[in-house]
């Protein structure tokens, strides 16, 4: 075994601190170590999806990332985004629009959306198509995830022009 | 899927990799987005017992478009090829080939210099690199040396790199004419069944002069001279896109794998390259 190494991390607006093997997976980190389950783990190979999270205002997959690239970053998670009482406007969406059926990759999906859309606030169909090609669903044929993409991305730039 | 325990070193100059690697030889890898190492490294394919992650090392993340050639940082990636709106006006190629690579999410994490550096055959931008006849510039502790990206590759995984440098800049004369990398393959995310890239100088109406090269058709990729060759002097017409076709069969060598039978892919790389010298020509 490696020496455990020092790591602090701000996941979600929260400092963390705690001693790591270099080798975990940030996925695990998140998980099991500080209990934040809203990314998921489903393929491990970094093709689904499921774990995507924000590093350093990235979509990265977390479980193609150790800790120790991690240490100092700053994290968001499906969990940073909006609560049940607050929710974002992509997960009211993806509520609205059915963009979920089992839900496994729900927040993978809405992670990586929230970055798609700050990068292209008005995507076409085939944009978004493209832009969410890291993220598998097994559950809804994506026609009702574009939808609710394209939804959010309304609300969201309604209610920008409205603030302005 | 938990990879072998390591030491984890996070050098802050390129003087402190170099350190690590002349301590460790052979036992030490550099990384860089890790999306090629870390999934080795889980399936314990790969075994790193001294990781160097250079992301603090600094001073190759830049583009630089210069009049003649085009300069790009090791750690640039691949989504920074597809934003920088000058690289894509000097060498549109770059960018059409980085849109095809992997996924939104690992694109922010690859890199050019991973890419090329890694001796994998199924990464898109060394096939790409030895069709513009690109050089890549190593630093090891003798100093900075060029290779050419034609004299790269000589095995799977086995590069002219020695294992105490480190590829830090690849660098490529401003390519001219028409352009083309054209891929096919299973999925997003998967790699090419059969790839090609095509660059051609049209003079009037016939070729002037054109540089071939394919993706996972051989345990390196495969800048195919004699494909090149056919091409010139014709209207690039029916017989001599033929000629071309015939020319890199000749030169690819494919094994079969989950991605088809070797009939299969030749017949892939076939279709690919006739569609990426129609599309280049037009350009042209």
């Amino acid at each position: 075994m490696s020496k455990k190494m020092h790591i602090k991390l701000n996941v979600n607006g929260k400092n963390e601190e705690f001693l790591a093997e270099p080798r975990e997976l940030l996925i695990y980190t998140l998980r099991e170590r500080l209990n934040i389950t809203g990314p998921h783990i489903g393929c491990e190979t970094s093709h689904c999806g499921a774990c995507t999270v924000t590093i350093n205002g990235k979509s990265v997959k977390s479980c193609t990332m150790f800790v120790a690239q991690a240490d100092g970053a700053e994290v968001t998670t499906i969990e940073g985004l909006g609560g049940p009482d607050d929710l974002h406007p992509l997960q009211e969406a993806f509520k609205e629009h059915h963009g979920l059926q089992c839900g496994y990759c729900t927040p993978g999906m809405i992670t990586r959306a929230t970055k798609l859309l700050e990068e292209n606030p008005n995507p076409t169909e085939e944009e978004i198509r493209f832009g969410m090609a890291g993220n598998i669903c097994r559950c809804t044929g994506y026609q009702n995830i574009v939808k609710s993409i394209q939804a959010a991305a309304a609300e969201m730039n309604a209610a920008k022009e409205a603030a302005e | 899927m938990i990879p072998a325990s390591f030491e984890y070193h996070r050098p802050q100059d390129m003087a402190g990799v170099l350190a690590v690697l002349e301590e460790h030889g052979d036992d030490a890898r550099v990384m860089a987005g890790g999306h090629s190492l870390i999934p080795m490294m889980k399936l314990r394919m790969a075994d790193v017992p001294h990781l160097i992650d250079l992301q603090d090392v600094g001073g190759m993340s830049d583009i630089d478009v210069g009049e003649s050639s085009i300069r790009i940082g090791a750690m640039v990636t691949q989504a920074e090829i597809i934003d920088h709106a000058g690289l894509a006006a000097a060498a549109p190629i770059l960018r059409e080939a980085a849109l095809q690579i992997a996924d939104p999410q690992v694109r922010y994490m690859g890199t050019v210099g991973g890419n090329v550096a890694n001796g994998d055959p199924g990464n898109d931008m060394p096939g790409l690199m030895q069709c513009l006849d690109a050089s890549f510039t190593v630093v090891g502790p003798d100093g900075e040396r060029d290779i050419t990206a034609r004299e790269f590759y000589e095995a799977a995984y086995m590069t002219a790199r020695e294992d105490d440098e480190v590829l830090t800049a690849v660098t490529i004369p401003t390519p001219k004419g028409g352009y083309a990398y054209e891929k096919q393959k299973r999925k997003i995310g998967d790699y090419a069944t059969a790839a090609a890239a095509v660059q051609i100088v049209k003079d009037g109406d016939s070729c002037a002069s054109a540089a071939i090269a394919m993706t996972n058709l051989s345990d390196t990729p495969v800048y195919s001279v004699d494909a090149g060759n056919a091409l010139v002097g014709t209207s690039v017409d029916k017989a001599a896109l033929d000629a071309a076709v015939a020319a890199m069969l000749g030169d690819i060598d494919p094994t079969e794998d989950n991605r088809g039978p070797v009939a299969f892919k030749n017949h892939v790389a076939g279709v690919i390259l006739r569609r990426a010298i129609e599309r280049a020509w037009s350009r042209a």
